[in-house]
């Protein structure tokens, strides 16, 4: 029996292909078995430490099911009230220039509560980045219908399906600030497959660059999965995500630089 | 730049006087009669003389919000609003006293409740003495009477934000917004540099060091023993507050038979009140309350063991009267005089309700 290896006679550094970023905290995540937000703060984080800007970033949590990013990131963090998190941004990136600024929002703090903070901030061309986390719900309330529930879909607050007559259509929050002069870089991304996670992750990188570079607010999506909401299995809200959510919010960039001059 | 006379309104005292104590940042949004602190900020360039960054914002929400973003990095921030903007800022001071951001909130009241009207009240001293967003907390209330102090409390605000790390309320209204008055303005001091702001706010989200804890600034505890446990340091503080930060002025008291009890304009016109009531024999005082919360209880309590009757006066339906008569525990006769919806008081009509109220009645 004594000659069972250990795992430090198996993981050496040489053998070492992966490992968890020191930009994410030890702290076990809140989040469901299945969700995506989970992946999207592993890249967020690989992102932050491969530039080496932890010692100089600040990034703002929402409320939402992402209210306690600020306890998985090991940097320093605030934690705005519902929607305003690009209010303190702007102030943030404004009085530290030299810092990189972002906020972590989902679809009911960005597109419903926050519309006007978040439009306003994209229109001054704010120079910080907004990560979007779009999945479709109200997640930590329980499963309430959210500005981008598709039409016909069942929420606990459209349990008959979104009916677009009484309750409007889907906001397609990130097409319209793309119009703006201020935003610099638009894009929509998904972390469901590992193909859709090294996209996003080079997206979020670059919205990081070019926050460097003073180009504008840089706005990144990612349309996520909420298999608790949806009341699926994780492989199901993955699959029902691609053959729903995504016809109607397309992956892929929506607006770029002219130049890209990296 | 040294001290500096000048005759100046009020709204423009509160914005000089902020680039002079080195504040970082202002951030507000246009309503009557506070446009004035806004417009002179964007006129004045403060960037090119401080560094100050000043920035229209897309709505009082996002105004307060932004000073919320600021405080957390440590940073020297205001915003100014009238009455209904200020109803829409009470989220982001709840939030701000949960969160122990400091940070100084400028109301030049007007008459309400609703949009109301544009000219001078006192009509919003419920909401910002005794709570006005939700939850557990306080906030300091300053509540200046003459152009100097709408100057003078803007550095002592900022003082009190960061000793306590609470936000701020400076309790003014449209007349000491719009009016013009001799004030002396203070030598100009530098912004903080991210060092000094480093040591004097360990706190601070300026970026974490590699060799240090991160910093978090939230106001959210999941647990309801931690967040009793926030509720009781956040008292303890207030408690402090109490013991050291009451601020009060006392005028003719020393013989004084009958009390009048006024802050910020109606206290001005109740100075005038005096002078006629003395021309005619009737011994009256006035005591002055300085900060609103906390309210200068123990003075209170000690005139009203020497006076015959209190007359408080306020631009309101009678607010800062509930504070009063706590103070005097009924002891004496305590009545209130109050002109509201924009109207003020004139001094005889003072004098006629000191007359009729407390000392006939």
């Amino acid at each position: 029996m004594e000659n069972i290896p250990t795992t430090a006679d198996i993981v050496k550094e040489e053998n070492l292909v992966y490992k968890k970023t020191k930009v994410l905290t030890d702290n076990i995540l809140s989040y469901c078995p299945g969700c995506g937000h989970g992946t999207a703060h592993r890249i967020i984080a690989e992102v932050i430490e491969e530039m080496g800007i932890q010692d100089k970033t600040i990034g703002i949590a929402p409320v939402g099911c992402s209210v306690l990013a600020y306890n998985f990131f090991d940097i320093d963090m605030q934690q705005a009230a519902h929607g305003r998190a690009p209010a303190l941004a702007t102030a943030i990136k404004r009085l530290l220039p030299d810092k990189f600024v972002f906020t972590y929002q989902g679809d009911g703090d960005l597109a419903a509560i926050g519309t006007a903070e978040t439009i306003h901030a994209c229109n001054r061309g704010d120079n910080f980045t907004i990560i979007f986390i779009n999945n479709g719900i109200y997640g930590m309330t329980g499963g309430q219908m959210a500005p981008t529930t598709l039409p016909g879909m069942k929420s606990s607050t459209s349990p008959y399906g979104r009916d677009t007559q009484t309750m409007g259509n889907p906001l397609k929050i990130t097409e319209l600030v793309a119009q703006l002069p201020g935003t610099c870089y638009v894009t929509r991304q998904a972390v469901h497959t590992p193909g859709n996670v090294r996209k996003a992750k080079k997206a979020l990188r670059l919205a990081f660059e070019y926050q460097g570079k003073n180009m504008g607010l840089s706005f990144v999506e990612i349309v996520s999965n909420c298999n608790s909401g949806w009341k699926m299995t994780p492989r199901n809200a993955n699959e029902w995500m691609e053959d729903n959510m995504f016809p109607f919010y397309p992956l892929g960039d929506i607006k770029t630089p002219a130049k890209l001059e990296l | 730049m040294k001290k500096e006379l000048r005759l100046m309104k009020g709204n423009e005292a509160v914005a000089e006087a902020a680039i002079r104590a080195g504040a970082d940042g202002y951030f507000g949004y246009p309503i009557t009669p506070q446009s004035e602190v806004l417009e002179y900020l964007m006129a004045e360039k403060p960037y090119e003389r401080t560094g100050m960054v000043v920035l229209q914002a897309e709505s009082e929400i996002a105004a307060i919000n932004m000073v919320y973003g600021a405080a957390g990095c440590g940073k020297m921030a205001i915003t100014s609003s009238s009455s209904p903007g200020i109803s829409l800022k009470q989220e982001g001071i709840s939030y701000m006293a949960g969160a122990e951001l400091p940070g100084v909130i400028l109301n030049v009241v007007r008459g309400g409740p609703g949009l109301g009207t544009i000219q001078p009240s006192q009509a919003d001293y419920f909401q910002a003495v005794k709570g006005g967003g939700h939850g557990d907390y306080r906030m300091l209330v300053l509540a200046p009477a003459s152009v100097q102090e709408m100057a003078d409390f803007t550095l002592l605000g900022f003082e009190l934000a960061f000793k306590y790390r609470n936000p701020v309320m400076i309790l003014s209204d449209g007349a000491l917004g719009q009016m013009m008055e001799k004030v002396e303005l203070p030598e100009p001091v530098p912004c903080r540099t991210e060092e000094e702001i480093r040591q004097q706010c360990p706190w601070a989200t300026l970026g974490k060091p590699a060799n240090m804890e991160r910093n978090i600034i939230t106001s959210l505890n999941l647990e309801s023993l931690k967040q009793e446990q926030h509720n009781l340091k956040l008292q303890a503080k207030y408690a402090q507050m109490e013991r050291e930060e009451v601020r009060y002025e006392e005028i003719m008291c020393e013989d004084a038979e009958y009390l009048l009890v006024a802050f910020g304009s109606s206290a001005r016109i109740c100075q005038k009140t005096l002078r006629m009531a003395r021309e005619k024999g009737i011994k009256a005082g006035l005591l002055r309350p300085i900060t609103l919360y906390p309210f200068p209880q123990k003075p209170l309590f000690e005139l009203a063991r020497r006076v015959k009757g209190i007359l408080v006066v306020e631009m309101n339906a009678g607010q800062m009267i509930e504070d009063v008569k706590l103070a005097v525990c009924g002891k004496i006769k305590t009545e209130h005089f109050g002109r509201f919806g924009g109207v003020i008081p004139s001094p005889s009509e003072v004098l006629q309700a000191l007359e009729q109220k407390i000392i006939g009645g």
